[in-house]
């Protein structure tokens, strides 16, 4: 043993490591914000494996499967705040479940900032279409839009 | 692409490749789930839009890709469960590599009958 590792052993750990090494842990502002993502991704994903099974099995498996998936359909299922408020959180919290998955393949792999900013440009851009766009069809829509529809809140 | 010094960080093996297939899944659903929010948006065009796009759908090529996206659909959340394990469960990290094979196994379960179903009815309407 030289005296110079004892001497680092006796200062703790950390001496050796912040005289040596490049990395540095400082903060650089965000907080906790990667904690946070980390939290939501695994909350998220918990919630999503209820919200997306019985998505499908409700529209794959019972009835005519998806060979009955028609207007008729979405109409009967969007006349009711039940599926509304079902979809409206399976598509908010999947668009930002994928979205920060994303980001995280983007930071992964892109070398150069311009690249990865652009992507991320697009990111943003691309979720904000989904979720706007989904909101807003769920909650405007009409389903009485068909006059041959047969649902009793489209009766006259 | 990350590297030690001496080749690769990838180590292969039940870890690595649950990882890859849980990536490349995940990019597949972010991508489906941007096509899928635009065309059901046609109910809010008119009755005929939705249902011609959703008759052009009723083809062999494309209920096979229904059946890969809910493959995808399947495993992304069980490894996600899988993963869930290894970060709160005291020996989740230990037992990684069993859990992956549990992972396969509720893949064929539920799969298998969702297979059955779902083909059955693409190839005989």
């Amino acid at each position: 043993m030289s005296a110079t590792t004892e001497t680092n052993y006796h200062a703790g750990p950390d001496a050796v490591s912040k005289k040596k090494s490049r990395y540095r842990r400082v903060s650089k502002g965000r907080g906790n914000f990667e904690l946070w993502s980390w939290v939501f991704m695994r909350a998220s994903g918990v919630l999503l494996l209820v919200l997306v099974f019985g998505h499908l099995f409700v529209n794959l498996m019972l009835g005519e499967g998806i060979h009955g998936i028609d207007f008729a359909f979405v109409a009967g299922k969007w006349s009711s705040p039940f599926w509304q408020t079902w979809d409206m959180l399976m598509l908010w919290l999947a668009e930002l479940h994928g979205f920060n998955g994303v980001r995280t393949i983007i930071n992964d792999y892109t070398e150069k900032d311009r690249t990865r900013w652009i992507l991320k440009g697009l990111l943003v851009a691309s979720a904000l279409v989904v979720m706007v766009l989904g909101t807003l069809v769920i909650f405007t829509f009409d389903p009485c839009l068909d006059p041959s529809s047969t649902l009793s809140v489209c009766a006259r | 692409m990350a590297q030690a010094a001496n080749g690769t960080l990838y180590r292969g093996r039940e870890g690595m490749w649950s990882w890859v297939a849980h990536r490349i899944s995940g990019v597949l659903l972010f991508l489906f789930l941007f096509a899928h929010v635009l065309d059901t948006a046609l109910v809010r065009v008119s009755p005929d839009a939705y249902n011609e796009v959703m008759e052009a759908y009723k083809n062999p090529i494309v209920g096979l890709g229904e059946a890969g996206l809910v493959a995808a659909v399947i495993f992304h959340a069980l490894n996600g469960l899988r993963i869930i394990a290894v970060d709160f469960w005291d020996k989740g990290p230990k037992y990684q590599r069993q859990l992956f094979w549990a992972v396969v196994i509720g893949f064929v379960v539920l799969f298998a009958p969702f297979a059955i179903r779902h083909l059955t009815i693409v190839f005989t309407h």
